[in-house]
């Protein structure tokens, strides 16, 4: 287990080597098994959450009439709120919860910086930008299963993500992370004013669909959004398996990296994207949620230590049960009215890290 | 707020009674003199203005108004949010109207001693008597007085017409995200929306939460089964047939089910002003199609 300090402090190079050192040296004895027996109850952890969550809602449905294939899907209630209302639901928030969470992981790892998260580098600003154009002058270009507002989202947070690498890496230079970091955070502020632009000129009915989109929503209404987003996500989840065991060098420092023999800069450019396409992905689909990205991992570090190789795959399967959690309390609390999914991540969230935080130190 | 007149105000009315009737002897306070330049920042009192005949006195009317076709020569003066005071101060009214939250300049019009005229939306009863208390600030009161009893007559038909029809069950959608069902904004049980969806002979489905709009899930408007689904905007959607097919994946839904989705658009369906018999007529003929043959 590693001391709170780790994971509050701002990195001290130190501090952060020495415990590498000692999780390296732990992670030696750990045997295989016990990092598969950690990764599997969390699985297991996500896996019941996602059986669960489909069966309560604001209606009381019988799972007996969802699954009767005597009555035609057309008529048959019970399966349309079982398939079309909840279903897609949980997927996306598993799937959001997933991504949020270990594209989290990989950047507070590529930027060294425990306050790092998803929406550090400016993805979300871009993201917001795009779906607050798409609602304020009522876009209505589709493509494909992507409707209008998740695609101009998932334009807008491409758009961000590559405009940051771009700054990052100009005339050749091997990508710098604080660069990196300081151009992310410059863009959101700059996007964040064009966010103000646009609510300033849009009338109130536009402000308010848009804040409420800020807010984060799950309800999708049927499969095609979440199959939408799966290729990103699915190409995302696929380049951060590769991460790990970098990711544990990378995180001692880009020098101590190079010179056992970590190719630093492939390294930073396959996390770099792998976690800008999974927060595009999830954003387009979830809107821009907060506290799931930067939490979790925390979260997750407090419970199984910072290897990488445990922590990625943890926190990606806590992250989907925290967010399918949240969101079942998001449509139950107050049905028939929802609370926005947003305001419960870091309303539920926020006191539980804090808990675990005082408890642990 | 009529009441909020201002000292200085009662100053200069008071002058200029005693320089139209001579000196006065009573000692009651005089009437404050119907006002002459006019300011709105609300729409829907700006159309209840011109109905009433007082459109000539509007000075200056805000960002949003569209109607009647008169004021798009007037001054803007900004809106809800961003009232430009000194634009409303250079244009020299005598009384502006304002909207309930805006207390700060509110504030400062009574500082300036300009009188203010608060509204707050409400439901129909709040139209009816926000035209007779215009009215009467306006001095007016008999114009008030025949345009309410219209708009009541006006419901009272339509009330008439559908009275003993079953009535429908009905969900009044104005916003969600194009081509999907998604960030849906409906009538709640309460507002101008609902009453006059009511009048019309429907029975609101979120009825039940006591708000002016509800954000319903998908699963909650299954559940729900609305018999008819009406979409209001204020302007037609660039592609009705998209967002018609938007709700085609809700088959269980009894008004997906027998084709009653009904697009309306026109933003007379959405002002809370004195075009509103309008909409209540609009929606019935959408809901008692058969009672309007």
């Amino acid at each position: 287990m590693s001391s709170p300090t780790d994971v509050t402090a701002p990195v001290a190079p130190a501090t952060h080597q020495a415990s590498v050192r000692r999780h390296a040296a732990r992670g030696a004895r750990a045997t295989k098994a016990r990092v598969l027996a950690t990764i599997g109850g969390f699985g297991v952890l996500a896996i019941l959450t996602c059986l669960l969550a489909p069966l309560v809602g604001s209606t009381h449905i019988s799972l007996l009439r969802a699954f009767d294939r005597t009555i035609p899907f057309a008529d048959n209630v019970d399966a349309q709120i079982f398939f079309i209302a909840r279903l897609p639901r949980v997927l996306a928030g598993a799937l959001v919860g997933a991504g949020l969470a270990s594209a989290g992981v990989v950047f507070q790892a590529l930027l060294r910086n425990p306050l790092a998260d998803p929406f550090t580098l400016g993805v979300s600003g871009g993201a917001s930008v795009g779906a607050m154009l798409a609602i304020s002058f009522g876009l209505s270009l589709s493509v494909g299963p992507l409707s209008p507002v998740p695609l101009a989202t998932l334009s807008g947070a491409a758009g961000a993500a590559f405009l940051v690498y771009r700054l990052a890496t100009t005339a050749g230079r091997a990508m710098s992370t604080s660069v990196l970091l300081l151009a992310g955070v410059t863009l959101n502020a700059f996007f964040s004013a064009v966010i103000m632009l646009l609510q300033y000129v849009s009338s109130f009915t536009e402000v308010y669909r848009a804040m409420r989109w800020l807010m984060g929503d799950l309800d999708i209404g049927g499969f095609t959004p979440v199959i939408a987003a799966l290729p990103l996500m699915a190409i995302a989840f696929v380049l951060i398996a590769f991460l790990p065991s970098a990711l544990n060098q990378l995180s001692v420092g880009s020098d101590a990296a190079a010179s056992r023999g970590v190719d630093v800069a492939r390294v930073q450019r396959i996390a770099f994207v792998s976690a800008s396409l999974a927060t595009s992905g999830s954003v387009s689909l979830a809107g821009p949620i907060g506290f799931v990205g930067i939490v979790v991992p925390h979260l997750v570090r407090l419970i199984v230590g910072v290897d990488h190789r445990v922590v990625l795959p943890a926190s990606a399967l806590f992250g989907a049960a925290f967010l399918v959690g949240c969101d079942l309390a998001a449509r139950t609390l107050f049905s028939p009215v929802e609370i926005p999914l947003g305001i419960v991540t870091a309303m539920i969230g926020g006191p539980f890290f804090l808990w675990l935080l005082v408890r642990r130190g | 707020m009529a009441a909020r007149a201002s000292r200085i105000t009662v100053v200069i009315a008071a002058l200029c009674v005693a320089s139209l009737h001579g000196s006065s002897s009573q000692g009651t306070a005089p009437p404050a003199r119907a006002p002459q330049r006019i300011v709105s920042l609300v729409p829907a009192l700006t159309e209840m203005l011109f109905a009433i005949g007082a459109g000539p006195q509007v000075v200056g009317v805000s960002s949003y108004d569209a109607f009647p076709p008169q004021v798009k020569t007037l001054p803007r003066v900004g809106a809800l949010l961003d009232p430009d005071t000194e634009r409303i101060l250079a244009l020299r009214p005598d009384l502006v109207i304002t909207y309930g939250s805006q207390s700060n300049a509110e504030a400062q019009f009574a500082r300036a001693g300009i009188r203010t005229y608060s509204y707050r939306h409400g439901g129909i009863a709040t139209i009816l008597e926000s035209l007779r208390e215009l009215a009467a600030l306006t001095g007016r009161r008999a114009d008030g007085d025949r345009i309410a009893g219209d708009l009541q007559a006006r419901f009272d038909a339509v009330r008439a017409r559908v009275r003993g029809r079953p009535r429908p069950r009905t969900v009044l959608v104005f916003e969600h995200d194009s081509g999907t069902l998604r960030s849906m904004f409906v009538s709640g049980g309460i507002g101008f929306l609902h009453d006059m969806l009511e009048i019309a002979g429907g029975n609101d489905v979120f009825a039940d939460v006591k708000r002016e709009s509800v954000q319903p899930s998908v699963e909650t408007l299954i559940s729900r089964a609305p018999d008819v689904i009406v979409e209001i905007r204020a302007n037609p959607p660039p592609n009705v047939d998209a967002e018609r097919r938007a709700w085609l994946t809700l088959t269980t839904v009894p008004a997906v089910k027998n084709g009653r989705v009904h697009f309306l658009a026109g933003e007379y369906l959405v002002v809370p002003g004195p075009r509103v018999a309008q909409g209540v007529e609009a929606f019935a003929r959408a809901l008692h199609p058969d009672a309007f043959r």
